[in-house]
C-alpha cells in the first residue's frame, strides 16, 4: 500500500510538473517532449487504477503515433517560434485569473461531491483474479457497445481520408500512368480475330 | 495514507487547469494551442478512468477509449489544416489567419 502510494505521488508530480513545462518551454520541440512524458506519467496512473489496456493504448497510439505527428511538423514547418511568443507576458494575467477561477472551481466541485446512494455500475468489472482488464473491455466492447466502437473506426477513416485529401498535392510536370489512356491506344495494339487452319499471314 | 478518489480526480484538475492555461499563454502558436487541447483531453480521460475504477464500472474505460480515438482524429485533422495553411501563407500566426476577414 505504501508502494502505490509513493508510486501515485510520482506520477502525479511528474505528470503535472511536464504539464507545465509544456506550455512554459521557449522550444516547442522540447514541449512536445514534456508532452510525451505527460504521456507516460498518466499511462502509469491508468496502471495503477487497474485499466491497463487504456495505459497501453496511451503509450501505443499517444506517444507512438499523435506525438511522432506533432514533432513531424514542429521539425516541418519553418516558423520563427520566437516571433510566435512575443505576446506571452502580455497574456499572463488573464490567463493566470482565469486558471485560477478554474482551478478553485473545480477543487469546490471536489470537496463537495457526493455520488448519489443506490447508483448500480452498468457493467461491472469482473475481480482482476477471474479476468483481466482487457479480456473485460473486450467483452462489453464487441458486444453491448459494438455500435460505439463502430462508429469509432469510421470516425478514424474520416480523419485519416480528410488528412490525406488535405495535404495531398499533384505537382506539375510529373508523368503518372494513365491506365485508361494506355488501354484506349489503337496504334499499337488490335483485336485479330484468327481463322483455323490459315493462321495471320 | 490511502489514495482515494479525490486524489485522482485533483491531478485531472491541474492538468485541465494547466491546459487552458496553456490556451491563454500562447495564443499565437496553433501548435502549442492544439497540445494544450490534448492535455486537456487526457485530464478528462483520467476523470473517466478513475471514476471507473473506483465504482467498479466497466463504461468509464470504454469511454475513454472513445475519446482518445477522437482526440487522434482531431490531433490528425488540426496538424493537416496547419500544414495546408502554412504552404499557402508562410505562417501559422492565429493573429494573422483573417482571410475570411471575420
Amino acid at each position: 500500500m505504501l508502494l502505490s502510494t509513493l508510486f501515485f505521488y510520482l506520477f502525479a508530480g511528474m505528470c503535472v510538473a511536464s504539464a507545465f513545462m509544456v506550455i512554459a518551454v521557449k522550444n516547442p520541440v522540447h514541449a512536445v517532449l514534456f508532452l510525451i512524458l505527460a504521456f507516460f506519467n498518466a499511462a502509469g496512473l491508468f496502471v495503477l487504477l487497474g485499466a491497463e489496456f487504456l495505459a497501453m493504448i496511451l503509450v501505443v497510439v499517444y506517444v507512438g503515433a499523435v506525438m511522432v505527428l506533432f514533432l513531424f511538423v514542429v521539425m516541418m514547418l519553418d516558423v520563427d517560434f520566437a516571433v510566435l511568443r512575443a505576446g506571452f507576458l502580455k497574456y499572463l494575467p488573464i490567463g493566470a485569473t482565469i486558471g485560477i477561477v478554474l482551478l478553485i472551481e473545480l477543487i469546490l466541485v471536489l470537496v463537495a461531491w457526493v455520488t448519489a446512494p443506490g447508483i448500480a455500475a452498468q457493467a461491472p468489472t469482473p475481480p482482476s483474479s477471474q479476468v483481466s482488464n482487457t479480456v473485460a473491455l473486450g467483452q462489453i466492447l464487441y458486444t453491448k457497445y459494438v455500435y460505439l466502437f463502430e462508429s469509432a473506426g469510421l470516425i478514424l477513416l474520416v480523419a485519416m481520408i480528410g488528412a490525406i485529401v488535405l495535404t495531398l498535392q499533384h505537382k506539375e510536370g510529373v508523368r503518372r500512368q494513365s491506365i485508361a489512356a494506355q488501354v484506349r491506344r489503337k496504334s499499337s495494339v488490335e483485336l485479330v480475330k484468327v481463322q483455323s487452319g490459315r493462321g495471320l499471314l | 495514507m490511502i489514495i482515494g478518489l479525490s486524489h485522482y480526480l485533483t491531478v485531472a484538475a491541474s492538468l485541465f487547469t494547466l491546459g487552458m492555461f496553456g490556451i491563454f499563454l500562447n495564443r499565437k502558436n496553433v501548435i502549442v494551442i492544439l497540445m494544450s487541447i490534448e492535455l486537456m483531453l487526457l485530464a478528462v480521460n483520467l476523470n473517466l478512468v478513475a471514476f471507473s475504477s473506483f465504482h467498479a464500472d466497466l463504461v468509464g474505460q470504454v469511454f475513454a477509449l472513445i475519446v482518445l480515438t477522437v482526440a487522434a482524429a482531431e490531433a490528425a485533422i488540426g496538424l493537416a489544416i496547419v500544414v495546408v495553411y502554412f504552404r499557402n501563407r508562410r505562417t501559422i500566426d492565429v493573429a494573422e489567419i483573417d482571410l475570411l476577414k471575420g
